[in-house]
């Protein structure tokens, strides 16, 4: 914006299905998402005249985060999916404490949950139908779940790597058994040993113009780069 | 000259009276076009009485019994906590509170009203929940229980400021006459005064009670919103607002799951509407008598 003072960008939170919400409804130019636009989505779009147009952005590690107490360090994915789907229900059926574990999960409408419904709780299989247990609290945002996971010793939440800090403890994750256990950091995500990241989307209607077209390729810049990885987000790779 | 000022100051006053009306009818109609819709895909008994809320998943789960009664639990646990405070502390300000202390409690209910509910959500978020968690050594502090805490706060000014006008307004012969008998000051409240403001109590309360479903914000920063059918009261609920709030913006306009929160938006609609008739059957039997 500094460098073209002619242009002005209004930002609105919430989660991705806003954003893709707000695509599909018109209300917005360019829907920054944590997830792929699903086809039933396209479908809508293109009935109402706009073409999703797809760019990735950057690249985000999911980190899985416990409260600093507690002596679990690492998890398989197949374990993560049997906590968040309340399978297990107890640390100690995990190498922990004898305390219930509380998931924490974020709202359905945040681009995080269904990243980690799909990837981890189904582990990429199309035809699973495994769920968030019921008994998940719903958080409408990162930081409740940051709150949440500093302050309760049996709490397990997720979000993206930018928020991890000295109050929780990020697990160290392995795909199976026999693979290595990788913690989330940019590293890892670069290298692709940590086995939960995704891409951060930007779509657009149609193929970016003008404005919307400037603004796309100052995020592909080194510069625009630069910032994803001052705010703890992972840089594409060139 | 007068008279056509007069004409145009009356018809004015009369379409202003009859604009809320109007209002209420188009919101009912916009909320009944949308909600029905979901009728097509999901029968009312699946709707009301299903089990799992999965929106977001293919097919969509709809179901929305874990949510009526999430909203149930913490609207009982707030009635049960703030009816016999509001009550009581209406009775005193009413009856017994000298007029200064009078002067001070009404300035503070009034006050208590004004805080926004966010800000009571924030304060439960920081203070309650923690407090909750450790008290009952529960795995989260996130419960139905701190809601209706939370919620009893905000249905407290309500409750004692109606309560207080219905003391009020019972004949003062009624408590002379009781006082000539030999009864005591407290007889006199228990036996007489209550009973005879009792109409306008029951309206009160069901006000109350009306505050208390409808609130969105601080349920939904403290009841932890996990949409399991609760067993207790101590345990994480979703209500039927919070859902809305939470889920709207998100929703595609025409898919499903928006039909879903619309048809959310009859079930409160309807709750709150049989909660207003009741009070106000309660209110105007008091005026016959």
């Amino acid at each position: 914006m500094s460098k073209d003072p002619d242009v002005f960008i209004a930002v609105t939170g919430g989660g991705s299905g806003t954003g893709i919400a707000s695509l599909i409804n018109g209300t917005c130019d360019i829907a920054m998402t944590s997830r792929n636009i699903k086809p039933k989505e396209i479908k809508l779009a293109q009935k109402r005249g706009i073409d999703p147009f797809e760019i990735i952005a950057a690249l985000d590690g999911l980190a899985v985060v416990v409260h600093p107490k507690n002596p679990v360090k690492k998890l398989t994915i197949d374990q993560l999916a049997q906590i968040f789907s309340g399978h297990i229900t107890n640390w100690k059926d995990v190498g922990g404490m004898d305390q219930s574990i509380v998931v924490l999960s974020r709202e359905v409408n945040s681009g995080t949950h269904i990243y980690f419904k799909e990837h981890v709780l189904r582990q990429n299989k199309k035809d699973s139908k495994e769920e968030f247990a019921p008994t998940a609290l719903l958080l409408s945002s990162s930081q409740a779940i940051a709150d949440e996971v500093a302050t309760n010793t049996g709490a397990i939440g997720y979000y993206g790597m930018g928020y991890i800090s000295p109050k929780h403890k990020a697990i160290a994750i392995a795909l199976d058994e026999r693979s290595p256990y990788a913690d989330p950091t940019i590293e890892n995500v670069i290298n692709q040993t940590y086995p939960i990241s995704r891409p951060l989307y930007l779509y657009t209607k149609g193929e970016p113009q003008g404005a919307i077209k400037m603004f796309i390729d100052f995020a592909h810049s080194p510069q625009g780069q630069e910032i994803v990885l001052i705010n703890d987000f992972v840089p594409l790779q060139k | 000259m007068r008279k056509i000022k007069e004409f145009i100051i009356e018809k004015l006053i009369f379409f202003c009276g009859l604009a809320s009306i109007f209002f209420v009818i188009l919101i009912f109609l916009f909320l009944l076009k949308e909600g029905l819709s979901l009728l097509t895909i999901v029968g009312p008994f699946e709707f009301l009485a299903g089990k799992s809320w999965y929106p977001i998943s293919e097919p969509p789960q709809l179901g929305i019994l874990p949510l009526i009664l999430g909203s149930l639990f913490v609207t009982i646990g707030a009635a049960i906590i703030s009816v016999p405070i509001g009550i009581a502390c209406a009775v005193y300000i009413a009856e017994i509170a000298p007029a200064k202390i009078k002067e001070v409690l009404k300035a503070g209910i009034e006050l208590l009203a004004a805080i926004p509910s966010v800000v009571l959500g924030f304060i439960g978020m920081m203070t309650l929940v923690p407090w909750v968690k450790n008290l009952f050594d529960i795995p989260t502090g996130l419960t139905a229980f701190s809601g209706s805490i939370m919620l009893a706060f905000m249905a407290m000014p309500t409750i004692v400021s109606i309560a207080e006008d219905a003391l009020y307004s019972v004949p003062k012969s009624y408590k002379e006459g009781a006082l000539a008998l030999g009864a005591t000051h407290w007889q006199t409240i228990y036996r007489v005064i209550l009973p005879a403001a009792s109409s306008g109590i029951v309206a009160a309360v069901m006000l109350g009670i009306g505050r208390v479903i409808g609130e969105t914000m601080a349920v939904m920063m403290i009841t932890g919103n996990a949409a399991a059918i609760p067993k207790s009261i101590l345990q994480p609920v979703r209500t039927l607002t919070a859902t809305i709030a939470a889920e709207m913006g998100e929703t595609v306009v025409g898919s499903e799951h928006y039909f879903a929160l619309f048809a959310i938006g009859i079930v409160l609609f309807v709750i709150s509407f049989a909660i207003n008739v009741t009070s106000d059957f309660f209110l105007h039997k008091d005026q016959r008598v």
